[in-house]
């Protein structure tokens, strides 16, 4: 049976991993090469990284820091951030990059997505959505790290996304990010119930049963995290353990 | 030497860096002559099986893998790697593969999320030191929407269920294939491809 992915995510600014990180073991735990690797050991499924850095020369440091992780990392590696054009996509591929996230840049101009989808497969790109809830029901699209409203549908924009050519949708509830309420439970079943490919869900994570709920009821193909790891409130093990209990398949 | 073959498509690099934590130290190339002069090959493979085959003949890479099998060479094919090699896939109408393995490569049904993404587990059907180390049911790493029918169920050493059983793994005489990513897939894949190594040494 396919196993329910638990994926961290980590923000990656002119090469540093910030969101301080507190783990105890890491000699520095803002260096996303041994983070990584420590991920990796922990039993992560998949690993995301969004560069925040907003310059090309922080790409470029990005590319480099994807090409020291694959070499010693043997689980899937998402870079998403900055990805503008099908050369972007294909330095970070080249890079040892297996998927990367696209965001502004689909919006901005799809054809990214079906252009992408045609040199590298389907399979290697991700459609990321930012999804505000509007006061009268329904989710609006965001883009420019979540500070520019679109006047666009969310789970309209799924569809599309996918009808051009993404493989995979990584959902990002702006309301619920960096507040551990729980993801947008709604959002995650609407987008998921209507798309053929897998969703992960974003934004929001606090605690083990908000993983649990994302997967059965947002019936969320994966679940990405970022504090309640990075602060060691909970281990991967942990998690997927607790998963397990109820019922839900992973990778232990 | 180990050739891994670079017929442009895919991101291998993750493939390289697989065989190389292993100590191997894999010549990568798109050229027929570099294929035919290795003594293992790889064949790895993400994308489109149709146009991934197309590619294959313009380079002269299908012959060239033809050789390297029926010479009894060492080979592994990885995900479309090993769906080039059954005889036809549905991917993209109805296209014609390398013949190698008989048999066809088939859409999952309607109803499933596909591509197939993450882990899921392989269970061992037959013995083989492919899977030496490696527990029956251990998890490996897919990300597929076609899955291969091979006509000889004696080939089938794997299968992994995805709404039915299908084939995930084959191997007999000197080749193996993968439906998953054993350089995605952690630890296990890490100690498949050790184990195709030394298979490829005679031990």
């Amino acid at each position: 049976m396919l196993t329910k992915r638990i994926i961290p995510c980590l923000d990656v600014k002119n090469g540093r991993v910030v969101k301080g990180t507190s783990f105890k073991g890491l000699r520095d735990a803002g260096d996303p090469v041994e983070l990584a690797s420590y991920y990796y050991k922990e039993g992560s499924d998949e690993l995301v990284f969004l560069d925040i850095t907003a310059t090309p020369e922080g790409r470029k440091t990005m590319a480099d820091i994807v090409e020291r992780i694959s070499e010693k990392v043997f689980i899937p590696l998402t870079v998403g951030g900055g990805i503008s054009t099908t050369d972007d996509v294909q330095k970070m591929l080249r890079a040892g990059a297996d998927k990367v996230s696209i965001n502004t840049a689909a919006v901005v101009n799809p054809r990214i997505l079906s252009e992408g989808a045609e040199r590298f497969g389907s399979q290697c790109i991700v459609i990321a959505i930012d999804a505000k809830r509007l006061p009268g029901g329904g989710w609006q699209v965001y883009t420019h790290s979540g500070q520019k409203p679109t006047g666009i549908d969310a789970v309209k924009w799924a569809q599309k996304a996918v009808k051009l050519g993404a493989g995979e949708i990584l959902l990002t509830s702006i309301d619920a990010d960096g507040h551990r309420v729980g993801y947008d439970i709604e959002l995650t079943r609407a987008v998921s119930e209507t798309v053929s490919v897998p969703v992960i869900a974003s934004g929001g994570a606090g605690s083990l049963e908000d993983l649990c709920k994302a997967l059965l009821d947002g019936k969320a193909d994966a679940v990405l995290a970022a504090s309640i790891f990075h602060y060691e409130q909970f281990t991967i093990r942990q998690a997927k353990e607790f998963l397990r209990s109820q019922n839900i398949p992973v990778r232990l | 030497m180990l050739a891994i073959i670079d017929y442009g498509a895919g991101n291998i690099r993750s493939v390289v860096n697989a065989f190389r934590a292993l100590g191997a130290e894999p010549l990568v190339s798109n050229r027929p002559q570099d294929i035919l002069k290795a003594t293992t090959v790889v064949l790895p493979g993400v994308g489109a099986a149709g146009a991934t085959v197309k590619s294959l003949n313009e380079q002269g890479l299908s012959e060239a893998i033809s050789r390297v099998i029926e010479d009894g060479r060492p080979f592994f094919g990885i995900c479309i790697g090993l769906q080039v090699l059954l005889d036809s896939t549905e991917e993209g109408g109805d296209e014609k593969c390398l013949g190698i393995i008989h048999g066809k490569v088939v859409k999952f049904p309607a109803g499933l999320k596909v591509p197939q993404m993450g882990w899921n587990q392989v269970k061992q059907v037959k013995p083989h030191k492919i899977f030496n180390g490696i527990p029956d049911n251990a998890n490996f790493y897919f990300v597929h929407s076609y899955y291969a029918v091979p006509d000889d169920p004696d080939v089938v050493t794997g299968i992994t269920e995805y709404g039915k059983p299908f084939c995930s793994m084959i191997a007999y005489d000197n080749v193996i294939a993968a439906q998953f990513h054993p350089e995605k897939s952690g630890e296990y894949g890490l100690k498949m491809y050790a184990n195709f190594l030394k298979l490829a040494k005679g031990a």
